[in-house]
């Protein structure tokens, strides 16, 4: 049998954490009900919705299909680190103002890949911003509006996207 | 027709009422939520789709004492989901009449004990012969439902079909298809319940309707109306998928509740969500078309079928829509249409956005091409001259009151697509393009809110108080699930009563709180519930002025004054209005004569399609959509709802397909049940024409549902303009494509052996 | 979530050698596992099979992109990432660069590795055509030693390669000598993107004076295992490219190859769909120039 239940260390969002837990526990299930960060979705469980989406080490992944044993070291960022101090990110706002999330569930997921997108590029052209959002399921939108939103805050200060991107490192 | 209002709110794109919280990831889906001293709880489930349970047997390796089990000897009260037949129990007893259906229930405090459980638990079967198809059932050799497959039947006639064969220059005969298709929201079903011996039972959840599930709660337990309470949770997308089944799901939890004496989650996976819960119904509409030589129709013979699963659940509303909608937006002076619901043994098919309208939807508006190509027509003119107008009626001799405007969403539609010119270009790169393009229309109506009577019978109850925090509270039972109900109410209260948006709140749907405002669905909520809303501020504002010296002119501070006032010799501040329906609406549900609908939204829709000849895949490469909805009361939410309905049925269209093996559904996990990624979905253009409806909410009409009824006919079409070949089957996947048109092409090559 | 983590022991000693010592000591008792894309879906469906795992994530030594005069040699936990992002893979394998940004969507190429595409074996593999066509060799390695083979003889039948219990794969050694080929790589899947593979055809070839010097061709999907298609190489070699040799290449394809009716296609569908692939590219081949 397993060899009991390892400390495994991470950060999230900026926080140091350290869970006593299976090494084949995922991490979408570690963040949900060890951390209580709900707000990180399961849709599928097998890394196609993309609701589980969260960055890890300043790359896009799906927590639904990694084992904490794996998140050993890592910086982790979840939904609730985008916004500071109570300042909605500006995709935060973007999607506020154009209508990118409806019945929300996918939105969580969906502002994780578009901060990745937007961190690593932070002008992409529809292709790439259809391209970096393919991982992430909308049943409600028809990812019309979720484009504008994209667009509308990489329009927005980039420098202060960057620095958004990078927090919880 | 009323001229639009000049409003404040109503018609600005005022920002989602619970939009931050989902944006926070701070709303509350029901699968986040986690109380003390929680169990979980599974569901066994057949694994044959007709037999008799001749065993149910537990393995012994498993502690049985520590679960709690349910089976249908453990209900109180009676063993069925209270719909509108009650034929559909909630724990099968003795036999099972399709593949995942609930046999029994287990709940324990451990997730992973409770799934080691359920393997242990082995069921014996005596097998029946099973029926799998609407074709097998009709042909009634082996009866599975009642008393001969027959679920439901509607016979529509208007004038005399049978007389107008001998004068048509013109017969056009066709057979239409559609398959399932699954809702796939991203949140799946999930209930968490609570029995306690003096408040009785409470359930939270992902759904649609709570009174729905309050009256099914009713008969399972036998309880009085105060002992059963349900709340909505935030619900990460329905479409119909949480009318009904929600009933089923929140019975098995608060059983399981009942019998342990513990709170218990079942939240379903996607594997058990997709193989279990309800899909759209699948159909075949056959027609057979009289028209004269200058392609007016003279005659519209139809045959409606659609394949209702195991049991009855919403198949007969279904059958009803479809039935409706099976004519078209056309002045036919002679239609008869002859509907049938079978059964089969396959899951319980239910309510999807559209409720059988995309079906019947999808025959026509492919036979209008199908026509058009018979008689050498342009499809657009074939359609030009058939349309209804003012003053036309229907095919259940419904006059046509409110204006009829599809001939100028038409011609927006043709210059927004700039569809002629595309067209021309298209034609002629094909003859040396291995991608083939092509354009095509469909026109549609969609009767908004309930059938006839229906608003009637609901009798709905909804308004408004206020709240000593100096908030007014939208008390309705009509939840938010992401197409803006809250949203749109709040405009539309924040508008009757001249206050700020930001001065109401909407109170959570539960049944101890809210009236029964009715279930939402049917594209009802805006129309009907915001009417009575409308109404509620207006009846408010004359309480407030007969009773607390409210003056013709105030600010919010002096409104919420007032309310105090009120509150101080009245002791509560509320303001609730039943619903009075429109003059003139009569209608007969036994010869289906009458006001089928007290409104109509209108729209027409262009697709542009590129089939490439080396893969046989179709793509959507852009998408006009032109409609009237009466007001729009939010341009950001109504573009979203018109832009999501079409990738939906895209989806439907070309990719999703439900491959039934024995009754059960093979491709249950997303990365086999194929919908459209951002990658996939064309630019959506979207453009409204506004007629304001007199009783609706400051005037709109509804929706949700429109934008799914046509896009799969377009598609085809454009398909059909494409190829020369006319597909009448959908899903239609590249492997169908394939079939077709490599007959076609010059190499004729033999399959390996 | 129908697996159980209490089932599964994961542990991850964080060096190669500490990794091949353990398999050593008991071969075929440890799974390797590296981004767990796969392996992670198996245990969502409640179908992980095997009770003990060992991480290869995060190891230096196998994740790894080193561009020599002559060759190009991966790491076999390099994701699909790495390889996006690596100019040298862009520019002189570009086949395997395009492949790469099939797999999945973004977060999955963040954590699929392309030595776990290969030891899974499937013969919708993603990278498997490309490296058919480059002449990919793969090396692996154990306590005893490591041992090179080319790819192409990796699989041995469905999910079945020629792997010792104790062996793990170290790196793709891939030469770069296909700077003057003419390169294809088409996939057809379901979607655009997040698709399994229903179809997919890589073909490299030398031309000269229109006539072809040297073929490559292999294919995801038509067979037990991702394959090179022989024959069908056979037929084309030292011909002229011309409409002529179309049907010839076509007739060929199809009795070489023997695909399935699955849950996503039809065994007819795919292999026609493989043969107008294949002259699609021959069609490229017609024209001066072409960029893969």
């Amino acid at each position: 049998m397993s060899d009991g239940c390892p400390t495994i260390r991470f950060t999230v969002n900026g926080q140091d954490v350290a869970v006593e837990t299976l090494p084949m526990k995922r991490l979408l299930d570690v963040l949900r009900e060890d951390l209580h960060l709900t707000g990180t979705k399961e849709g599928c469980g097998e890394g196609e919705c993309g609701s589980c989406s969260v960055r890890m080490n300043g790359e896009l992944v799906n927590s639904c299909l990694i084992p904490v044993l794996q998140a050993e070291g890592a910086a982790i960022q979840t939904v609730e680190g985008l916004a500071i101090n109570g300042e909605l990110h500006p995709l935060q706002k973007a999607f506020l103002q154009c209508g990118g999330a409806q019945c929300g569930i996918c939105t969580p997921g969906m502002l994780m890949a578009a901060t990745q997108l937007l961190a690593i590029n932070p002008h992409p052209s529809m292709p790439e911003i259809r391209e970096g959002l393919a991982g992430n399921l909308c049943r409600c939108t028809g990812f019309t509006r979720i484009f504008e939103s994209v667009v509308s805050a990489a329009s927005a200060d980039t420098s202060n996207l960057q620095a958004q991107a990078d927090h919880a490192r | 027709m009323d001229p639009i209002e000049k409003t404040r709110i109503v018609g600005a794109p005022v920002l989602r009422k619970e939009g931050v919280d989902k944006l926070l990831g701070r709303a509350r889906y029901v699968d986040d939520i986690e109380r003390e001293g929680m169990w979980f709880g599974l569901t066994v489930r057949s694994t044959i789709p007709r037999g008799f349970i001749r065993s149910i047997g537990f393995d012994r390796r498993i502690d049985w004492s520590q679960f709690t089990v349910v089976t249908a000897a453990d209900i109180p009260g009676k063993n069925h989901i209270h719909l509108i037949i009650a034929d559909q129990p909630v724990l099968a007893d003795g036999m099972v009449n399709h593949c995942d259906e609930a046999i029994l229930l287990l709940a324990h405090p451990d997730k992973h004990k409770l799934r080691e459980a359920a393997s242990a638990v082995h069921i014996e079967y005596d097998p029946l012969p099973p029926v799998f198809t609407i074709d097998e059932s009709e042909r009634q050799e082996t009866i599975v439902w009642g008393a001969d497959n027959l679920i439901k039947s509607f016979l529509l006639e208007k004038g005399d079909v049978d007389s107008a064969w001998s004068n048509a220059a013109h017969i056009v005969e066709g057979e239409y298809r559609t398959g399932a298709q699954e809702h796939l929201y991203i949140e799946n079903n999930g209930m968490i319940a609570e029995w306690n011996p003096e408040t009785g039972i409470t359930v939270w959840g992902s759904l649609q309707c709570p009174y729905y599930v309050h009256k099914s709660l009713l008969a399972v337990f036998d309880l009085p109306e105060d002992k059963v309470r349900v709340i909505q949770t935030e619900t990460g997308g329905a479409f119909g998928g949480k009318e009904d089944y929600p009933s089923t799901l929140a019975s098995h939890a608060a059983l399981l509740a009942f019998k342990s004496g513990h709170i218990v989650k079942m939240v379903y996976d996607r594997m058990e969500d997709l193989a279990a819960t309800t899909k759209r119904h699948p159909s075949r509409v056959r027609h057979r078309t009289a028209l004269a030589s200058n392609g007016k129709l003279l005659a519209m013979d139809i045959e409606v079928a659609t394949d209702g699963g195991a049991y009855t659940t919403l198949s007969s509303t279904v059958l009803s829509r479809a039935t409706l909608h099976s004519p078209g937006p056309y002045v036919c002076p002679n239609v008869r249409v002859r509907a049938h619901a079978w059964a089969t043994n396959t899951v319980p098919y239910g309510a999807f956005r559209g409720f059988g309208a995309p079906q019947s939807i999808f025959a026509i508006e492919r036979h209008m091409d199908e026509i058009a190509a018979v008689i050498g027509l342009d499809p657009v003119e074939l359609r030009r001259r058939n349309f209804l107008h003012d003053g036309d009626t229907t095919a259940t001799e419904q006059v046509m009151r409110d204006p009829v405007i599809l001939d100028k969403l038409l011609d927006r539609a043709l210059a927004e697509s700039d569809y002629y010119d595309r067209h021309k270009k298209f034609a002629q790169q094909n003859q040396s393009n291995p991608i083939k393009r092509g354009l095509g229309i469909a026109a549609f109506f969609h009767g908004s809110g309930f059938t006839g009577s229906g608003e009637r019978y609901l009798n709905s109850l909804a308004g408004i108080d206020v709240i000593p925090e100096g908030k007014v509270r939208i008390l309705v039972a009509n939840t938010e699930f992401g197409q803006g109900t809250n949203t749109v109410l709040s405009q539309i209260a924040a508008e009757a009563l001249n206050i700020g948006y930001d001065d109401i709140i909407v109170a959570q749907p539960d049944t101890s709180v809210v009236p029964n405002s009715g279930p939402t669905v049917a594209s009802r909520t805006t129309m009907v519930v915001g009417h009575l809303i409308e109404r509620a501020g207006a009846q408010l504002l004359t309480m407030l002025r007969e009773h607390a010296g409210l003056g013709a002119h105030f600010t919010p501070k002096e409104f919420f004054a007032a309310c105090e006032r009120y509150r101080s010799s009245h002791g509560k501040v509320e303001s609730l209005c039943r619903y009075e329906a429109p003059p003139g609406i009569f209608w007969d549900d036994k010869t289906y004569h009458g006001e089928a609908y007290p409104a109509y939204v209108w729209s027409v829709q262009v697709a542009q399609v590129a089939v490439d000849t080396v893969t046989y895949s179709a793509e959507v490469e852009d998408f006009w959509s032109v409609q009237e909805v009466g007001r729009v009361l939010n341009p950001i939410l109504a573009g979203g709802q018109i832009e999501g309905g079409i990738a939906q049925a895209i989806g439907y269209a070309l990719y999703e397909k439900v491959l039934l093996q024995n009754g059960h559904m093979a491709n249950n996990q997303m990365t086999n049940y194929i919908m459209p990624t951002a990658e996939d979905v064309p630019p959506i253009h979207v453009y409204f024409e506004q007629i304001p409806f007199r009783y609706g909410g400051f005037g709109a009409k509804g929706i949700g549902e429109l934008p799914h009824d046509g896009p799969a006919p377009a598609i085809l079409n454009a398909i059909r303009d494409a190829t020369g070949v006319g597909f009448n089957t959908i899903p239609l996947l590249p492997e169908d494509l394939f079939l077709e048109l490599s007959m076609r092409e010059p190499q004729v090559e033999t399959a390996p052996v | 979530m129908r697996g159980n983590p209490h089932a599964h022991q994961l542990i991850a000693p964080g060096s190669l050698s500490a990794v091949l010592e353990l398999m050593a000591a008991a071969p075929s008792e440890w799974t390797p596992i590296a981004g767990g894309t796969e392996l992670m879906v198996a245990h969502a469906a409640g179908r992980l099979a095997s009770r003990k795992l060992i991480s290869l994530w995060g190891i230096p030594d196998l994740r790894f992109i080193t561009l020599n005069p002559d060759t190009i040699v991966v790491g076999a936990a390099t994701t699909f990432r790495d390889l996006r992002a690596h100019s040298g893979i862009a520019t002189h394998l570009p086949l395997l660069a395009k492949s790469a940004s099939w797999i999945g969507s973004i977060a999955n190429q963040s954590r699929a590795t392309i030595g776990g595409n290969l030891v899974n074996g499937s013969p919708a593999a993603d990278s498997s055509p490309a490296l058919l066509v480059y002449d990919a060799e793969i090396e692996l390695v154990s306590v005893r030693g490591t041992r090179r083979i080319p790819y192409a003889q990796f699989h041995t039948n469905y999910k079945r390669n020629i792997m010792a219990p104790d062996e793990l794969l170290y790196a793709i050694h891939l030469p770069l000598r296909f700077a003057h080929h003419r390169q294809y790589l088409r996939k057809v899947g379901t979607r655009r993107a997040m698709a399994i593979s229903k179809v997919a055809l890589a073909a490299t070839a030398l031309l000269e004076d229109g006539f072809i010097r040297e073929i490559r061709l292999a294919a995801a999907s038509l067979a037990a295992f991702p394959t090179r298609l022989y024959r069908t190489e056979s037929a084309l070699l030292g011909q002229r490219v011309d409409t002529n040799v179309f049907q010839p290449a076509r007739t060929a394809l199809l009795g070489e190859v023997t695909p399935i009716d699955d849950i996503r296609s039809s065994a007819e569908y795919r292999v026609r769909v493989a043969a107008n692939l294949l002259e699609e590219f021959l069609k490229e081949m017609q024209s001066p120039e072409c960029v893969a």
